[in-house]
């Protein structure tokens, strides 16, 4: 029996991975032992406090770069800004997911069984505050999201994928209003989610396939071993191409482009509001640090020559989010194309092959985050009798009766549209400036043209709001509670400060934009 | 001390954001802040005034941040008080001041006396911000925000269509005039790579005459557009539409100067091309013609007074363009100018106050017994506009005229005989207004029975100003013209000219045909005049429509205009509309037939992302075998 070596591990580096995982466990263990009274906030304290004690950790590793536990785990400046962003990101998702005073008992289910709104619904509403276990499981996506984007290997990276995956699934089905949606958006999530990751492992083999085929060498899915054997000429780079168009179908998927995002609009119309907000930032922002750290460290050495491949998915993914949003009725479902789409312009950052797309796309992908976040926290706010009023319809007139909200989403929807003095303008340009420099003119074309056409969805809400008569259907805007006006108020200000002086995080971003490999 | 200057910009600029700003929780004591606001400026711009006097250098330069960076072009926020400046600051403020005391009554019956006040302190914040930067794109947003404090003001009560139309048609002549000055700050940066004043004067030698000639035509069309000269006057006798103090303060005292104070500044420029020289004076003489003429003809108390106004600019302006040390002169008419015609205008809101807001002097007359401060304070502005001993203008513009007579050659007597004829001209409809005011038979109409003198609050700035009216004149023409000796290129050297004819007979015909004007304007309307115009001989009818200036801009401009804008609106409607309705209608329809292929079912979701990898794949591979290369 051969000895089993034990890879030497950096705790140090490790720790915002293994603080997220040890207090999901620990959330497990509340679960079981914590009384029913008590678990909402105490669940809550442990996951932000967890979160935040994960963010401390990454801003004092900040001068790392360095890989451990065997070379899985890279943890240099990408993995660190994006475990950063995920990390404050996630916890104004968990601000919104902690909210028990927009609706008695939260947004999430008692108990799966039991209607809305029926006095046995209300009496578990009131006993324990809805379900609790909302919270191991988001800490649980968190970490497997830290993983992800830190992962250095090919399986190391597939595990994170369904480590953060599964609790999304599950998420996605706790809604506690409109929950055969919720139910079918998550069974639709679920089985979507396994299909593409087969492609994912299928991959996987394919690029071991093609590592074992070059004599000589060890085989091996880590990115050094990768990188190695993609420039080494005398391999036959069919199984390499092969796997990386798996690959990327995999990780294209989780990022919502075009042909892969049909699960979106569905998802994020049925997940409870909250949990659409967190995929929308974070799973984004952990999908595109994969593709990232996957194209720039283990297939930089084939030069980039599936450039057109990638970009013309970029264009379609464009093209499709912007030219569907425009007949949406559903105001989840527009910002679900308007998500669509700007994974469209993030990839157009990814095919940047310099460090200023690099730290561009990094850029945008947290001034994304903020302003959806944001915006879906005003989605939980404007609701009727029963529930968040989504429709379109229902929000003429929204500025009358609510002018601050209205003026708030207006200024998110402005944001989204690219209108300079916010976010969306400085992230577009960090993201459009090092395409043209790369020669990928096409690709900013296009960016402009669907912009364009995508202001118009976003340009007919704020018409909606401010100029149409409210009727007797206008929902009012519930007064937020600490918890969603905390999450708001970090987000319209972040899309406000980025707008105006987006120079520090830019310089954090090029600062940061290096692998190791 | 001096270091800080910027707050005669800033207490009137914050008086105004507090006036907009607060709305109608500051309509009981709004006005009195308006009013407090350029009080403090003054005093504060007198405290400045004696501080400059005692520097050796007279003048201090202030950057207070870098507004502009773009490339080479780099702009400050910079402040510049000297000599120029500092006469302009206490003209502003103080008769701003007494202009806007007065208003407190005037205004005191209308429901937006502070947004009224509002709009005149952003007015007062803008004029000091012209005249105190130290480069011409402060100049220039000073010159802006005049413009639109002046829009404003014109259409303030918007709610009368005339008011809203004056309104615009001063904004639009005025954006043909800004645009002159705008691209001639742009000519300037692409040829000197700056706009600070050091910088342009210093450099403006180096020029080609062509150019010189090209950047003084645009600054000159600025000047014209904002001081209502030939070609641009037509703005200015609407502009009475407004509040008569905004007619007192802007379009009399202190904005319509803006030109002349324009010209003056750029004196290196205009003195370094005598075509250019030329060219002003001329606009200048045809100007103060012009407007004597239709002055003489019109019937409004306070066109009249506008038209003179316009006149009066054209002398200022004929100062400016003879140069040398005209240029002094024509700031010392300028100042004077602006205590008597405020005078004159505030008188003329007096009588319209206890007349009912009659403005038709064919229905006054006999005031003088009912409002005896008005009548004898607009007496004094009366005698000072029309240049009699010892009065203001005397003193103020005699000297332009005898320094027209200076020129060389045929000039001297082409411009200086224009300035002569204005003087009787200005005799004549000036005594024709005030005749047909205060003295004869009474033409008043039926539902007036007494009319009452204004109360004190507009009183008291009328005799202050009467008093500046008297004897501004004579201490500003020996004073002025040695204090702006510091100023670059003012007052300096003298060029001297035999002037064609002797000073003494200057003098001596100067006053003889005032004197012949006035008597004669007496003569004919002693005994009052009919109370509607007569049809009368071309030059009083072409005098009566303006000299037919309306009609020619009308035929010249608004219909080719109104024809092109059709043309364009058609050309929108169809072509641009239809493309982009066009392809907002393919954008929609492909949305809706999208829309179609999420189906909701797992299964077709599966097959699509199917298709999507096999596409994805069979690329990735054709890329490596080089298909896609």
């Amino acid at each position: 029996m051969t000895e089993l070596k034990l890879p030497s591990l950096d705790y140090a580096a490790l720790a915002p991975i293994l603080i997220m995982l040890g207090a999901a466990l620990v959330g497990v263990l509340v679960e079981a032992f914590v009384p029913r009274r008590l678990r909402n906030g105490v669940q809550l304290a442990l996951a932000l406090l967890a979160v935040l004690a994960a963010l401390t950790m990454v801003i004092l590793n900040a001068d790392d770069r360095l890989l451990t536990a065997g070379q899985a785990i890279a943890v240099d400046g990408p993995t660190l800004f994006l475990q950063g962003a995920i990390l404050i990101l996630a916890t104004m998702a968990l601000l919104l997911i902690g909210e028990r005073s927009v609706e008695r008992g939260g947004a999430f289910v008692a108990h799966a069984a039991v209607t809305a709104e029926s006095p046995e619904d209300r009496r578990q509403a009131e006993g324990g505050g809805g379900t609790t276990e909302v919270y191991p499981l988001a800490t649980f996506a968190i970490g497997g999201m830290l993983i992800f984007v830190a992962a250095n290997d090919l399986l190391t990276m597939f595990i994170a994928l369904e480590v953060f995956s599964l609790p999304l699934y599950l998420l996605c089905a706790l809604a506690r209003r409109r929950r055969l949606l919720s139910q079918e958006a998550a069974m639709k999530y679920f089985l979507l989610g396994a299909y593409a990751s087969a492609f994912f492992l299928f991959g996987v083999a394919l690029v071991y396939g093609f590592t074992s085929g070059i004599p000589g060498r060890t085989a091996g899915v880590d990115f050094a071993t990768i990188h190695a054997a993609v420039a080494d000429s005398s391999a036959s780079p069919t199984l390499l191409y092969a796997g990386m168009a798996l690959l990327a179908i995999g990780l294209l998927f989780k990022a919502a482009a075009a042909p892969f995002h049909v699960w979106t609009p569905d998802v994020y119309q049925g997940a409870p509001t909250p949990v659409t907000g967190f995929m929308a930032a974070c799973t984004k922002v952990a999908a595109f640090g994969a593709l990232l750290r996957v194209f720039h460290v283990a297939f930089a050495g084939a030069a980039w020559d599936f450039t057109p491949v990638l970009g013309s998915v970029a264009v379609l993914t464009m093209l499709v989010g912007a030219v569907l949003a425009v007949t949406q009725t559903d105001i989840k479902r527009l910002l679900a194309y308007s998500s669509i789409a700007n994974a469209g312009y993030l990839l157009v950052g990814v095919l940047a092959p310099s460090k200023d797309g690099l730290s561009g796309t990094m850029f945008y992908l947290v001034a994304y985050g903020f302003s959806v976040i944001a915006a879906f926290a005003v989605v939980t706010l404007v609701r009727d009798a029963d529930g968040e009023a989504t429709h379109l319809s229902r929000w003429a007139g929204l500025g009358r009766r609510s002018p601050f909200f209205a003026a708030i989403f207006t200024f998110i929807l402005l944001a989204f549209a690219g209108i300079p003095l916010t976010s969306g303008f400085t992230s577009k340009f960090a993201i459009f400036a090092p395409a043209l420099d790369a020669n990928q003119a096409w690709l900013v074309i296009a960016g402009v043209l669907t912009s364009m056409v995508l202001a118009f969805p976003y340009l007919r809400v704020v018409v909606m709001m401010w100029l149409s008569e409210p009727g007797d259907a206008t929902p009012t805007v519930t007064v937020p509670g600490a918890l969603t006006s905390a999450a708001l108020v970090i987000g319209v200000l972040a899309t406000l400060v980025l707008g105006v002086a987006p120079a520090p995080l830019l310089d954090l971003a090029t600062g940061a934009a290096e692998f190791v490999r | 001390m001096l270091g800080s200057v910027w707050l005669l910009v800033a207490i009137p600029l914050v008086s105004a954001a507090i006036l907009l700003l607060l709305g109608r929780r500051a309509d009981r004591w709004g006005h009195w802040l308006g009013v407090g606001a350029i009080g403090a400026a003054f005093v504060l711009g007198l405290t400045y005034f004696f501080q400059l006097r005692g520097l050796e250098n007279k003048q201090v330069q202030l950057s207070l941040w870098q507004f502009i960076t773009a490339g080479d072009l780099k702009v400050d926020f910079g402040l510049l008080f000297d000599p120029l400046a500092a006469v302009f600051v206490l003209l502003i403020t103080g008769v701003g001041f007494l202009i806007h005391l007065y208003a407190v009554e005037y205004m005191a019956h209308d429901e937006g006396r502070r947004r009224f006040f509002g709009y005149f302190n952003l007015f007062v914040a803008a004029m000091l911000l012209l005249v105190l930067g130290n480069n011409y794109v402060m100049l220039y947003f000073g010159w802006e925000g005049v413009g639109l404090a002046s829009y404003l003001l014109i259409s303030f009560w918007y709610g009368r269509p005339s008011a809203a139309t004056a309104g615009k048609k001063a904004f639009l002549m005025n954006r043909v005039g800004d645009a002159g000055l705008a691209i001639g700050i742009f000519v300037l940066f692409a040829q000197l790579g700056s706009t600070q004043y050091e910088d342009v004067f210093n450099g403006v030698g180096a020029l080609s005459q062509t150019t010189v000639l090209l950047l003084g035509l645009l600054l000159l069309l600025g000047a014209a557009g904002k001081s209502g000269q030939f070609p641009l006057q037509a703005w200015l006798p609407d502009a009475m539409e407004g509040p008569t103090p905004v007619s007192a303060l802007i379009h009399a005292a202190t904005m319509v100067t803006a030109g002349v104070y324009l010209i003056a500044r750029s004196n290196p420029i205009f003195s370094a091309n005598t075509t250019l020289q030329l060219v002003v004076v001329s606009v200048g003489a045809i100007t103060l013609l012009m407007g004597c003429l239709i002055g003489a003809a019109k019937d409004d108390i306070k066109r009249v007074l506008a038209w003179s106004t316009v006149s009066q600019i054209g002398y200022m302006f004929l100062g400016v363009g003879l140069g040398g040390g005209a240029y002094a002169l024509a700031i010392v008419h300028l100042l004077a100018h602006g205590f008597f015609k405020a005078n004159m205008f505030l008188g003329a809101g007096s009588v319209m106050h206890g007349m009912h807001d009659q403005v038709d002097i064919r229905r006054f007359g006999g005031l003088s017994k009912y409002m005896k401060v008005t009548w004898l304070t607009f007496m004094m502005g009366w005698l000072a506009i029309i240049g009699m001993f010892p009065f203001s203008g005397f003193f103020s513009k005699e000297p332009i005229i005898g320094a027209a007579f200076e020129r060389e050659g045929w000039t001297a007597w082409l411009f200086g005989g224009a300035a002569l004829l204005g003087a009787g001209l200005t005799a004549f409809y000036m005594t024709r207004l005030f005749v047909l005011t205060f003295h004869g038979p009474k033409r008043w109409t039926e539902d007036i029975e007494h009319p009452h003198e204004s109360p004190r609050l507009m009183t008291i700035p009328l005799i202050l100003l009467a008093i500046g009216s008297v004897g501004a004149g004579f201490l500003l023409s020996t004073s002025v013209p040695d204090w702006l000796t510091a100023t670059a290129g003012l007052g300096g050297e003298h060029v001297e000219h035999e002037p064609v004819l002797a000073h003494w007979l200057i003098t001596t015909l100067s006053l003889l045909i005032t004197v012949l004007g006035a008597g004669l304007a007496w003569f004919l309307f002693r005994d009052g005049t009919a109370t509607e115009p007569h049809p009368a001989g071309v030059l009083v009818t072409a005098a009566r429509r303006n000299l037919y200036t309306d009609a020619f801009n009308e035929a010249v401009f608004e219909k080719p205009g109104i024809f092109l804008t059709r043309a364009l609106v058609f050309l929108d409607n169809r072509g641009v509309d239809g493309l982009v309705n066009g392809l907002a209608a393919a954008v929609g329809g492909g949305s809706g037939r999208l829309r179609r292929l999420q189906t909701g079912f797992v299964r077709s979701y599966a097959t699509s992302i199917l298709a999507g990898a096999l596409l994805v794949v069979a690329a990735f591979l054709a890329v490596q075998a080089g298909w896609l290369a």
